[in-house]
């Protein structure tokens, strides 16, 4: 909590023994990482705002493992935090993102021209595109440490720079607070509402105090470009259409990225941003571009080849069910997306994407002629 | 070093929480300028008015029960923080005062009967209690570190218990299979609270860390540890022989509490507000007496809830606060706990249950209750 370090200091009068958590039952990054020794190291430190280990580590100590995903099991709290406790997230983010290493850069490319082709993935196929990432406002702490009075002020100049937004990206802000019916009615039909966290993921670390207080949703007239205000990030900026054209897709996540950024800067607000680790977000496992590009693609035949997995992972692809991460897929419809995070820029990322789903479709389309694809599979990316 | 207020630059306005939606004690209390007055005080622990409200701001109101809406992190929490407390503590508690003095009563021999509720009606009969130790944070603010001396200490003391109240004790985190399916079945294990009025104030962490049960061998006399308190006392048994089970309170507790002074602990008590617990609503005796009984006429009856008002004693369905009856079996127990000694309030049971069940033996008999509908205790 942010009130000096009070509390912190209290908790030094047990011994490091005391204090260190059992992590005997634990699967996730944290606990494989968090010896005693690093425990002992950095338990008496906190951030500027008075963000300390235990807060980093609290919801991977409450949440021993998830059957189908390797949890991060810890979250910042602060920009501060990747510094302060670089001897716990070094190498969980090193473990996280293929061995990203701490002397590494990040490059950031959100230049949609530099994307080659995708705009042509079979609407037959490929039933809607979508590009999203996260973005943190420098100078307030993060969503598991925010105190009510930074939420509302990230609330304020959101809306701000969002409202100014005119043409293709003109818009309105829709508080979760003050909502109508009728407006959350078209929301969730539209696929766009985001409702209180239930996931005892986010809840132990959190990010959901004082809901639904300066929370809320932004979306432009077209219903092709959304901002959610305050979830698990400042700031989840969404560009998403039915069918095939990613490349429109991530052209409008561009051009629209790039004009919230450059009013947020007007205001001496710009984005938590460093060239070692690019985008700064909550969880570690979004650092870099934060960007998860995918689509909604029907493999009923590919996704049965017991080669599927070992052609996402050579791809640098991953696959969830269509309600998203945590689901399983229904009807043979999943949702693929780029695996990778940090390491490689935006523009490589989505490429990933376009090039990965046109060879998938392409597959299934021999499989479904019973045709063996195995002069397909590709080398590892 | 760091001295950094970091909340403090945005001002009282910012900060004050939105509680226009709310109906909890809490909320009905904390006007913004209280707000901006004890906003930058903290306990010596460290437990700030952000965290004694939080579950309150969370959690706006509950369907059935008018929820408390904060906790304390620690003893201190109620001194620190009493502009905020005593109102809340007055609103729940039947007009207590900040002058007030709470009585403590565990001679069980000063209950006059208890011994013969009829069990054709009373199928069982319990009475429970908090103990906090002083010299540690509670539940919502407490370090693992804590937590686990919390739980060597209860180890230490309960294990020299003997005689009917000899037993063992089975820490959550290491319990078999076998184990577990025996306590559930005894209807005594307690599992990670899925409540958000509880979740929100932080007592979850960590969990099963530091948790336990403790019963002993006749299964008569429970200890939960480090779940909402630090200790939760129980004595229960089937029947209505109330006596007994307060009999085995008293004595199983009064035995716990020489144990722990023996290693310098004592429980947090002060002669206002009793035993200090984490939530407001169970500070004086934190006692919950109630039994188990079968009232299907009377409890259709519609004067069924004001006589249980008249009487102090609250329904609750058979699975606990917060669940309906079934069957016509409620859960009667006591309404007070603060400003009421634990000998009174189970006498407000026992003489409560008695005149209920014989309102309940009236109307099986198709005869009128009018005559026996009780004064305001």
């Amino acid at each position: 909590m942010p009130f000096g370090n009070t509390h912190n200091n209290f908790k030094l009068n047990y011994k490091v023994e005391e204090e260190y958590p059992d992590l005997s039952k634990h699967n996730n990054h944290m606990a494989k990482v968090l010896t005693k020794d690093i425990y002992a190291k950095l338990r008496d430190k906190q951030t500027p705002s008075g963000f300390t280990v235990d807060d980093v580590i609290q919801t991977g100590v409450d949440n021993p493992g998830h059957p189908f995903i390797m949890t991060v099991g810890c979250v910042a709290g602060d920009e501060e935090s990747y510094e302060v406790f670089k001897d716990l997230l070094d190498p969980i983010i090193s473990d996280r993102h293929g061995g990203y290493k701490a002397t590494d850069k990040h490059k950031t490319d959100l230049n949609f021209e530099n994307l080659k082709g995708g705009d042509d993935l079979d609407p037959n196929y490929v039933l809607s595109s979508r590009v999203r990432t996260g973005r943190s406002i420098k100078g307030f702490t993060l969503p598991p440490h925010n105190s009510r009075g930074e939420r509302r002020a990230i609330e304020r100049l959101s809306v701000e720079a969002l409202t100014s937004l005119d043409g293709e990206f003109k818009g309105k802000y829709y508080p979760l607070k003050s909502m109508t019916d009728a407006e959350q009615e078209q929301l969730i039909n539209d696929h766009f509402l985001f409702d209180k966290p239930v996931s005892p993921l986010l809840t132990c670390a959190g990010m959901a105090r004082d809901w639904p207080d300066a929370r809320g949703i932004w979306h432009n007239d077209n219903k092709t470009f959304l901002v959610w205000v305050n979830e698990e990030d400042h700031l989840r900026v969404i560009s998403m259409q039915k069918g095939g054209n990613m490349r429109e897709v991530f052209r409008r996540f561009c051009v629209g990225l790039q004009k919230i950024e450059e009013i947020f800067k007007k205001h001496n607000h710009g984005f938590m941003w460093n060239e070692h680790l690019g985008y700064i977000l909550t969880c570690p496992s979004n650092l870099g571009t934060g960007l998860r590009g995918g689509v909604h693609v029907k493999l009923p035949k590919l996704s049965t080849h017991p080669k599927f997995d070992e052609i996402l992972n050579r791809l640098r692809l991953q696959k969830r069910g269509t309600g998203g991460v945590d689901t399983a897929s229904v009807g043979g419809v999943f949702d693929i997306s780029n695996a990778d995070r940090l390491g490689s820029s935006e523009v490589a990322q989505v490429q990933l994407v376009v090039d990965g789903v046109k060879l998938m479709v392409e597959m299934e389309k021999k499989l479904e002629k019973g045709e063996a694809i195995d002069s397909m599979i590709p080398a590892q990316k | 070093k760091f001295l950094i207020n970091y909340k403090m630059k945005y001002s009282a306005e910012q900060e004050y929480p939105d509680l226009s939606q709310h109906n909890n004690h809490m909320a009905k209390v904390l006007t913004a300028e209280m707000y901006a007055n004890l906003r930058d005080k903290e306990t010596p622990s460290g437990f700030t008015l952000d965290d004694v409200i939080q579950t309150g701001v969370d959690n706006p109101g509950h369907p059935f029960i008018m929820t408390v809406g904060c906790v304390a992190g620690d003893e201190e929490t109620y001194e620190v923080f009493k502009d905020l407390m005593d109102p809340v503590i007055e609103d729940r508690h039947g007009g207590y005062k900040p002058s007030d003095k709470h009585k403590t009563d565990l001679n069980s021999e000063n209950l006059q009967g208890g011994d013969d509720l009829d069990p054709n009606y009373v199928l069982s009969s319990r009475v429970r209690t908090g103990r906090s130790i002083r010299g540690f944070c509670l539940p919502p603010h407490c370090s693992r570190g804590e937590r686990r001396a919390i739980e060597n200490l209860s180890i230490e003391s309960l294990d020299i218990l003997d005689g009917d109240l000899k037993g063992k004790y089975y820490a959550l985190k290491n319990m078999t299979d076998e184990e577990q399916q025996q306590l559930i079945d005894d209807h005594f294990l307690f599992d990670k609270p899925v409540s958000p009025l509880l979740l929100a104030s932080g007592m979850a962490r960590d969990w099963p860390d530091g948790r336990g049960i403790w019963h002993n061998d006749n299964k008569t006399f429970l200890v939960w540890v480090n779940e909402e308190d630090h200790l939760r006392v129980i004595s229960m048994q089937k029947g209505g022989n109330m006596r007994e089970v307060f009999t085995r309170f008293c004595t199983g507790l009064t035995k716990i509490e020489a144990l722990f002074k023996e290693r310098g602990h004592e429980f947090m008590w002060n002669e206002h507000l009793g035993y200090v617990l984490t939530c407001p609503s169970n500070l004086g005796t934190g006692l919950r007496a109630g039994v188990h009984v079968k009232l299907p006429n009377l409890s259709k009856h519609e004067k069924f809830g004001e006589i249980l008002k008249r009487l102090r004693l609250q329904k609750r369905g058979t699975g606990g606060v917060d669940t309906a009856a079934v069957g016509g079996v409620f859960d009667i127990s006591n309404a007070d706990r603060l400003g009421f000694s634990e000998v009174e309030l189970v006498q407000m049971v026992v003489d409560g249950i008695n005149l209920l069940v014989d309102m309940e033996k009236r109307l099986e008999a198709g005869e009128s209750i009018d005559d026996m509908v009780p004064e305001q205790k």
